[in-house]
């Protein structure tokens, strides 16, 4: 079951949302901050990687300050398209610039059960269940780590999580979920049992891995050194900016794009001062608190104008970005989620965000459904479709078949019917039944989608992975228990 | 003529201007004004109008914070007069606030520990990153009321468990009112660990500060 992976490709539809003077002003404005606010690294490795290389470094705030040349410098050296291998070649992921793939998102807390309808603390099973479903579906095209195995001890969780979706899964996994040197380094040892090798690895990274910053103008100390070690071993690693306007960055939205512009910018570059040509990526969920308890929203047309502005950013520096979109701050599947997930998803793919996160969740990905992450599936579809545009050529414009029905008449006999209906999108979850069938039963889209996905789990079996692997991965997380 | 300038007082603190609540304090202590009467007649009053524009929808968080600091630093202005005069004001109880061991993450830490001060709390805010010795140092230092634990990470929401236990060990739980929160903290996680109380947002982790010490 979906070997293919859909993803948007060669799109139709173009969306200019900054001019080129604009990009250059806020690239302009971040550079500014780096050399003249600075950054926070706190980590040692770090640190001295910047001193390195001339940075000004406040070692007792931890915060660095760099030129603008030692920037540019540093960014010229990404590479600009690679791809993110997956344990089945036939669904690697080249980030190209010309596809956009969307993952589960991640990392939530809670579940509502897939069996019992109830809300619950995530577990290490949640992991397999999702992953098992989301390998089945089309439209995912890689996982985040979703929920945190929260049964598990903290110290290796992060392991156990990726453990439970290889198992589970062919498609490639990216971590959100590792944030210390540590784990990072037992991850690699992991991921290389699954590549036959380290240096196989480099070539086909079925790993990658995803920090966030520490808005305003930080980072995590534990991510940046996880981060050190995946681009040692040729991992892709991204640093992601969830700059907030009012609470982490400023109310303007031009001002809270340069303020996480500068967060993963620096950490883009010390990456490269430190591994020249590492792959890396550029990562973002931006978006405006509330106004009125100063939380995360996950939606809106700030987040809206978000997902369609980083892309350009991303397209400056010329490296893939992997962009929020989804993450409804709805509490269940219902209007805001709709409108939240298709215009947040439509905006970032208008533009070809490489990657985009994800699927599944609630309350501002707090809360795992699987309702919803059969529906968003169904959103992604429906942009996939809609990106396609209209063609317009002699066989579209369909001119004998038009004479041959003439005026009155229809079409439905007609052979070019038949050649081209199944180009029209048909959904799964739209309620287009006739009312009075409806009316027997008045279900809709949030039980036809977990039908769908209690479905998947019950009958979808995944390629398992070679026997020995998950008893040496076992090995390796044990080590780190003792 | 006092009524003058703490109408002036309130309306600094409503403006969310510190300089102009901070020279307003001076002006008091020159001319001889009970300290504790420019924040109970002056200040408070403009805490409260604040507070209800909040709930009337008018007003909105970031001019709480800013009403919040402008006390902040009144207070602070006004503290040596009242030492030197003896007085204290009635705080509705003393909170230590702190992100756990491992967690650098503290906006939201730091947003309720500015309400909890502006609502008449005496708040000690340890940082970020803080171990639990520390904190149950700072409890005991200052013979805390309320501790509040703030984590974002599910990893590190562990240590939140850590000095609830700490706490058990020294015999000091039932005497210390504990509050946990952060994106991760769920009802479900706040019933496991007993903690005593947990808030989505800051606004309203000030209801449930007050009612920890039976002030609401």
């Amino acid at each position: 079951m979906a070997k293919t992976i859909k993803s948007i490709t060669n799109p139709k539809l173009r969306l200019e949302i900054l001019t080129p003077q604009e990009v250059k002003k806020i690239h302009d404005a971040t550079l500014w901050i780096i050399e003249k606010v600075g950054v926070r690294f706190p980590s040692k490795r770090a640190l001295d990687i910047w001193a390195a290389h001339g940075a000004e470094v406040d070692h007792e705030k931890m915060v660095i300050r760099a030129k603008p040349e030692l920037l540019e410098a540093a960014l010229k050296t990404c590479p600009s398209a690679y791809l993110l291998a997956a344990r089945d070649p036939q669904q690697d992921l080249p980030l190209d610039g010309n596809h956009v793939f969307v993952g589960t998102d991640g990392c939530g807390v809670e579940v509502i059960d897939i069996r019992t309808g109830l809300r619950r603390t995530s577990c290490l099973q949640d992991v397999r269940d999702i992953s098992r479903i989301a390998d089945a579906t089309e439209e995912v095209a890689f996982h985040w780590v979703p929920v945190s195995a929260q049964d598990m001890s903290s110290e290796t969780r992060g392991l156990h999580e990726i453990k439970a979706i290889w198992e589970n899964s062919t498609k490639h996994v990216q971590t959100e979920s590792i944030y210390n040197e540590r784990e990072a380094r037992a991850a690699i040892e992991m991921a290389a049992l699954i590549a036959g090798g380290k240096d196989k690895l480099r070539q086909r990274p079925v790993l990658s891995l995803m920090q966030c910053s520490a808005p305003p103008l930080g980072h995590d100390g534990g991510s940046l050194d996880a981060a050190l070690v995946a681009a040692e071993y040729g991992l892709p690693t991204g640093f992601m900016t969830m700059a907030a306007n009012l609470t982490t960055g400023p109310a303007t939205l031009a001002g809270n794009l340069a303020v996480g512009n500068a967060e993963v910018i620096s950490g883009t570059a010390l990456i490269q001062l430190a591994y020249p040509g590492a792959p890396v990526f550029y990562a973002a969920a931006q978006t405006a608190s509330d106004l009125r308890t100063g939380a995360y929203t996950g939606g809106g047309p700030e987040d809206f104008l978000y997902g369609a502005a980083t892309n350009v950013l991303s397209d400056f520096y010329n490296i893939p970005l992997s962009m929020g979109s989804f993450a409804t701050g709805a509490k269940e599947p219902n209007w805001q989620a709709g409108i939240e997930n298709s215009l947040s998803t439509f905006m970032a793919s208008i533009v070809m965000s490489d990657m985009l996160l994800g699927v599944g969740f609630l309350h501002g990905s707090r809360i795992w459904s699987f309702a919803e992450m059969m529906m968003d599936c169904e959103i992604f579809s429906i942009i996939h479709k809609t990106m396609q545009g209209i063609i317009v050529d002699d066989e579209t414009l369909a001119l004998d078949t038009i004479a041959a029905v003439g005026p009155g008449g229809n079409f439905l006999s007609q052979k070019h019917t038949l050649k081209h209906m199944r180009e029209l999108f048909l959904p799964q979850f739209m309620d287009r039944r006739p009312f009075n069938e409806w009316e027997i039963k008045k279900d809709d889209a949030r039980d036809w989608a977990l039908a769908k996905a209690r479905n998947i789990l019950d009958t979808h079996h995944p390629d398992p992975l070679e026997e020995k692997i998950p008893i040496e991965m076992a090995k390796i997380i044990s080590t780190l228990e003792n | 003529m006092n009524e003058e300038l703490f109408q002036k007082m309130a309306q600094s603190v409503l403006d969310g201007d510190s300089d102009a609540a901070i020279a307003l304090a001076k002006q008091a202590i020159e001319a001889g004004i009970d300290p504790l009467e420019a924040i109970t007649q002056g200040y408070v009053n403009g805490v409260n109008q604040v507070g209800q524009s909040f709930a009337s929808g008018e007003a909105f968080l970031p001019e709480l914070v800013m009403a919040g600091e402008a006390m902040k630093a009144a207070v602070s202005t006004l503290e040596p007069e009242m030492q030197k005069r003896g007085v204290k004001r009635t705080m509705l109880g003393k909170v230590v606030l702190a992100t756990v061991e491992g967690d650098i993450h503290e906006i939201g830490k730091s947003l309720v520990g500015t309400m909890l001060s502006a609502s008449g709390f005496q708040v000690y805010d340890l940082g970020v990153d803080v171990p639990a010795s520390k904190i149950i140092a700072k409890v005991q230092e200052v013979d805390a009321d309320i501790v509040g634990l703030s984590a974002l990470l599910t990893t590190t929401m562990v240590k939140q468990r850590e000095v609830i236990i700490e706490l058990d060990k020294l015999g000091l739980r039932r005497k210390v009112k504990v509050m946990v929160g952060g994106a991760p903290v769920t009802r479900d996680w706040v019933q496991k660990i007993e903690a005593d109380g947990t808030s989505e947002d800051a606004i309203g982790a000030v209801g449930v500060a007050k009612s920890l010490v039976g002030a609401a």
